[in-house]
Order: C-alpha cells, then structure tokens, then sequence
C-alpha cells in the first residue's frame, strides 16, 4: 500500500494540545510509534487558556462514572508530575492540597452539601470531603472575606502550571520518539483496507490507527470514521495579576494562586459560538467574585485577561469511543484536558494500543447523544 | 487593551540600542537622545530623587524608567521566581519588567509614571505583598493612572 513502510506510525493522533499530547505521551510508553499532527497558531488551543485546576470536587453530579475517572487520574497524576519532571527536567508544579469551593448564601452551602453527598453515596463512601461554616474555614483560609459564609473542601483537588505541562509533554513524546507535525489541517479521514488515510493541507498521512484528540475539530472528524462527537464551544474568560508573595495556598474553584505568585480568575461559562473576545462585563462578574472571596485582592494589579472555547459535550462528559464501523478510529476529548492528562496517557493509551478499555468508559460513548435527541423528541 | 498611549517624555525618549534578543538581562538596551531642537527647557531640568536611599539628580519631565536608566540604574528589580536582575524592557507598559516600588506602593510599572521631585524609589525585591486594606493611601494607588494611562 502506498504510505506504508518501515517510517509509518503505528497510531496517528490528530491534535497536540493537552488531549493528544498526553494520548500521544502515552501511547510511546507502550511501546507505539506515534505521529501527531497538530494545528499551526491559528487553531482555539484551548490548552493555552484553561485555568490550570487538578479537580475532582463535584464532578460527575449526575453521571458517576465521570466521578470515578476524574478522581481516577487526580490520583494517577503524580506519577504523571515525577515522570514528566524525570524525562524532562520540567517541574509542572503540581501541588495537590485539596481544594475550597466557597460559598456566599445558605443555598449554594445546599447545593455543595446535597452535590457531595449524592457523589458520597455513589461511590461507595469513596469520597471524602468537609462542609465548613465560616469560622472552620477562616481557620484554614485566613485571607477568606466577610461575605463568604462557608466552603465545601475536599482533599482530592489541586492544581499545576497548565502552561509548563503542555511544554512537558510535547517534550516528554518526543524524547520518546514521537513526530509531532506542526501546522498541519486536517480535513478528511478515509477508512483504508489497513487503516486510516489521514489528509492533510500539507501531505496525506497513513496509519493502522487513528486517535481524534482535535478538540472542536472532533465534531466534524468524527463523523467521517462513523463516531459522534457533538462537541460545541463554551468560552471562559480568564483573569490574571501580577505576582504577589503567597497569600493562598490551596486552590479554590474561581481563585488560585499559581506556582510563580501570580493570582489567576476564572470560572464564567457562555455559549458565544467561536467568539474567544474577552467582554468587559463578564470580567468584572469574575473580578467581583474573587475581591468578594479574598478582599486583599481589591487592590492587586491585573496584568492580562484572555478568552478560551471550552470543548463542550451536550452533557458537558468527555466523549471517549472506538468507532463500531471503523475500528482503529477513536475519539477521546474533554473539556478537562488538565485533570485528565493521567488518565489519557496511562489509562485511555493502553486501551488504544489494544488493552481492555476501562470500566468507566461506557458511559461515555457518542452514540448516548443519539440517544438523548431520541427520547427527547417524545417529550417534545 | 490596557495601554493607551506612549509614555510623554518623547523629547528625551530612551530608545532600543541593540536587537531585543536577550530579554531576560538588566544590561541598558536604552540610551539617552539629545533633545529635539525647540523642546521646553524646562522639562530637562535636572530634579532630586532617591533610589534605594541613596539621593540620585535625574532629568526630569520623563518617565521614572527614563529617568533612572539616564542616571545609570541597571538593575530595578529581582524576579519573583529566580532573583535574577531587571531592568525596563518595553517602555510602553506591556512588559512589567521595569517594576520598583515609588512612595510606598510596590510593584509600580516605572515606565509609566511621570518622575516627579522628591520621589523615593525602591528597586522591587520579588513579588510584592499584598497589604491589608486598610494600609492602603488612596492618593498613593490613583497616581499611576493619573500621569501613565
């Protein structure tokens, strides 16, 4: 077959970002020979917007299994940091002290309590966690202002340098002899007697196996290898200031001080279709809530702002499939390239190179959107 | 974007020497140009200032950046991670490597406030803290916006 030879890779990945870099990471531990074809400068990227959490604390509210993936990898992600800081010299700066989600009225204090508890149950008691009123958490988080009248905590939560860990594992594969192909497009994926034919703008690119890790791209790529992936953008605008001596040494949802002091804002969530602008007004909601949560930050300088697209399922799970129609093509994307960076290289490669796929996986198949549009087309 | 125009001592303005390679260095990329023909006298006049305690005469009617590299400052600030020296950049207020600490208030961006008389200037020795508010001087925290945006 034309493409085919000694030099062809046993797996093409189809995006570099944090999804495909990690599946790609990986698949080289295995043993696989790897080709990653990314996007060139002009691509969303969400792996250079996102906000850097390590997060298991009410994920998975309404589908368990995402409960158990996401603590799954949250616990792998160790051996991910002293692996990546081994292989490269780069310190991702994962610190994993648990993680406050503060609340502001006695209805978000039920919310957290009624949220955490259902995931409790659901996993067995496998869960642990803390409600505090304010004094317990004055305790624990001095800096916390007036307005915050308690916090759930959980010891599975963290975070890292989201920016040093993209440049790791793009390192770490190549040291282990992955081919990363920048500024590459792809527009159509043609199932082959052997494998998958992948086109390029720049050359068509051969392989046995095929992993979909583009991100918004999946949508389209998906569908031309028989797997559904509804992925839609979701934007989150970001804050960021200048760097600070530590004040806060535990992640919070909307407030985290990063490695280096700098003091990071997030958690918006807005459908604006593939606008990634940042608005003003949305900024300042993001500022309010931090000055409400932390108030010495009233005056803390801000030094950028930015906008990035969430890769956004129906049901906001990640989507991981093996195609029925055309085995050899998969799909594996999330909107938490971040948390789940452990799984995707130590869990969702091995069943890529042929191992069994992990339990957890069947609830997120494609096709349960089928489903979903289905049923609700009876209820309408 | 958060910057709106140009630092204002133009007459005097400080420009690149060498190609901007190195960024992380405190070596001058910046030398002092001989005043246009015509420009207000008034605004070279030399002023007294401090840096780090030690009484320095600058040129004023220009930027504390501007004005300390014409005095021959090199070194504004050490960096919060690694300590390693400083000096301005960009000029333009994008870069926040000029960051020393005026009056009181840390962390300022140099290039972007107008040196005045008397000013005390601090080199900046990692990350600032964070005050509590209520050791915050008003007058103090609206000065760079007054005379940099």
């Amino acid at each position: 077959m034309r493409g085919h030879s000694v030099d062809s890779p046993d797996v093409l990945v189809v995006g570099g970002g944090l999804v495909g870099t990690a599946v790609a990471y990986g698949l080289a531990r295995e043993g696989a020979k790897v080709t990653v074809l990314d996007q060139g400068d002009g691509g969303f990227r969400a792996s250079r917007g996102n906000f850097g959490l390590v997060w298991v604390q009410g994920k998975g509210y309404g589908l368990s299994p995402y409960a158990r993936w996401s603590r799954s990898s949250a616990r792998l992600w160790p051996g991910l940091a002293a692996a990546l800081l081994e292989e490269t010299g780069i310190d991702v700066s994962l610190k994993q002290p648990g993680g406050f989600h503060l609340c502001f009225s006695d209805d978000e204090m039920a919310e957290r309590e009624k949220r955490l508890s259902t995931l409790q149950a659901e996993l067995g008691g496998e869960y642990p966690y803390q409600l505090l009123d304010a004094r317990e958490l004055r305790e624990r988080l001095p800096a916390v202002g007036p307005e915050v009248i308690g916090a759930s905590y959980t010891p599975m939560d963290g975070h890292v340098n989201p920016l040093k860990l993209l440049r790791a594992l793009h390192d770490a594969m190549q040291r282990r002899g992955v081919k990363l192909v920048n500024g590459e497009e792809i527009g159509r994926i043609v199932p082959e007697t052997n494998g998958f034919a992948v086109h390029g703008r720049n050359a068509v690119w051969r392989a046995p196996k095929v992993v979909l890790s583009a991100g918004l791209g999946n949508r389209a790529l998906g569908a031309q290898v028989g797997l559904h992936a509804p992925v839609a953008p979701n934007r989150g605008q970001v804050l960021v200031s200048e760097r600070v001596a530590p004040f806060l040494h535990y992640p919070t949802i909307n407030v985290r001080q990063t490695d280096e002091g700098s003091v990071q804002f997030g958690d918006s969530m807005e459908e604006a279709g593939y606008n990634d602008f940042t608005t003003t007004d949305v900024l300042s909601t993001i500022a309010r809530r931090g000055v409400r949560s932390f108030p010495l930050l009233k005056n803390v300088r801000l030094v950028r702002t930015w906008a990035a697209l969430r890769v956004y399922s129906p049901d906001s799970f990640p989507i991981y499939e093996q195609s029925l129609q055309y085995p050899g093509s998969f799909v594996v994307t999330c909107h938490s390239g971040v948390t789940l960076a452990a799984a995707h290289a130590m869990r969702i490669a091995p069943w890529i190179t042929g191992g069994p796929i992990p339990d957890e996986l069947a609830a997120f198949r494609g096709g349960r959107f089928l489903a979903a549009d289905h049923s609700a087309s009876h209820v309408h | 974007m958060f910057i709106s125009r140009f630092n204002v001592s133009l007459a005097c303005l400080a420009t690149p020497l060498e190609h901007r390679h190195s960024a992380m260095t405190s070596k001058p990329l910046f030398r002092v140009l001989q005043p246009a023909p015509g420009t207000d006298a008034e605004a070279e006049t030399a002023i007294q200032i401090w840096f780090n305690d030690q009484p320095l005469s600058v040129p004023g009617g220009r930027s504390v950046a501007a004005a300390l590299l014409a005095a021959g400052v090199q070194r504004f600030r050490a960096t919060p991670v690694s300590g390693a020296p400083r000096a301005p950049y960009c000029m333009m207020g994008a870069c926040f490597e000029c960051l020393v600490e005026i009056d009181g208030m840390p962390s300022r961006q140099s290039c972007m406030v107008t040196v005045q008389d008397g000013m005390r200037i601090h080199s900046q020795e990692g990350a600032r803290d964070l005050p509590p508010l209520s050791d915050l001087n008003p007058s103090q925290a609206s000065r760079e916006n007054a005379h940099g945006r």
